[in-house]
């Protein structure tokens, strides 16, 4: 009962501390990974097509560096360098439309898993069929067939529209 | 009664193929005597619209909320903004002095075009005059619209 309890505890600790991000991954990017991010009462980021401004910027701590460059922008655009913008954008939007529009590749690994395991139930069936199964009732073997075949010509069954009505008894084969 | 005169239902949609102009949903059609329609209301005409919208986004002292609420719902729209509209807008941009949101409204407007891929070219041909003078450059420019 006692071991059991501090088993539990110990995985706990050891097991979650790494699934919960440091201070330092927090502060690098805007989005809270605190129980912030569960509580749907605090504004959030989003990358949305029909919602192309967010509620908060992409990223709210900023470092002294990017404290700067917003100072910058609020000066004349046009002094403003290409990669600063770049980067302006990039403080307050994760992804571009282009980006937010990319597909995956997933698909290709979810129509291989599909094969995969539609290869592996084949190859059960198979071995099935040749350790499994007995063999095949001797009714079902050609020289029976052929008999059967005649037989069934002769006692001219469905002569109307079925089995003896596509043999042509004139020519003697089928028509 | 007016024997004359079959309310004439002109309903020119973005989703229409071979549509060149910014036109919207017009649920009756805008005649002087409108007398077949369905409802009260008056209907607001495309002028009313856009200068509805170029007054909103012109406030001089509008603040960072009202101008996401205002991009967030105009491309919730049917409709692509018109040039104006949006020079509206990215003019309070630059009094919020927000680069950022000037380049999403940008990229935004061309999403929105969907499969009519003439609609951005022009509205940026419209927008030059105001993208210099603010300094704006087009997520084009910046390498933005390649992955």
């Amino acid at each position: 009962m006692l071991t059991s309890r501090a088993l539990v505890r110990g995985l706990k600790s050891g097991f979650w501390r790494p699934l919960s991000s440091t201070s330092s991954v927090q502060a690098a990017h805007g989005k809270d990974m605190s129980p912030d991010v569960l509580d749907p009462s605090v504004q959030q980021y989003n990358n949305r097509l029909d919602t192309p401004l967010s509620d908060v910027p992409f990223v709210r701590n900023l470092n002294s560096e990017q404290r700067q460059l917003k100072e910058k922008e609020k000066g004349p655009w046009t002094k403003l360098t290409k990669e600063e913008k770049i980067a302006l954008y990039r403080l307050t939007h994760e992804l571009t439309y282009p980006e937010m529009r990319r597909g995956s590749s997933e698909w290709k690994t979810v129509l291989g898993g599909v094969f995969i395991f539609l290869g592996f139930s084949g190859m059960l069936v198979w071995w099935q069929r040749i350790f499994v199964f007995g063999e095949v009732p001797h009714t079902l073997s050609d020289e029976w067939v052929e008999k059967q075949t005649q037989r069934m010509i002769d006692m001219r069954i469905n002569p109307v529209g079925g089995f003896a009505y596509h043999w042509d008894y004139v020519k003697k084969q089928w028509k | 009664f007016s024997p004359v005169g079959k309310m004439f239902r002109a309903v020119v949609r973005l989703s229409t193929s071979g549509v060149r102009s910014l036109a919207r949903i017009r649920p009756c059609y805008s005649a002087p005597l409108a007398s077949r329609c369905y409802s009260h209301a008056k209907v607001e005409t495309d002028e009313e619209f856009d200068a509805r919208w170029v007054t909103y986004f012109s406030k001089p002292d509008i603040d960072a909320w009202e101008l996401k609420k205002g991009m967030n719902t105009l491309i919730g729209y049917d409709l692509v903004p018109e040039a104006k509209i949006l020079d509206s807008a990215l003019r309070a941009c630059r009094r919020l002095n927000d680069l950022a949101s000037a380049i999403r409204i940008l990229e935004a407007v061309k999403d929105k075009s969907g499969p009519h891929k003439d609609i951005y070219p022009y509205l940026i041909q419209e927008l030059q005059p105001t993208l210099i003078e603010l300094g704006i450059s087009t997520p084009e420019d910046l390498g933005m619209d390649k992955l």
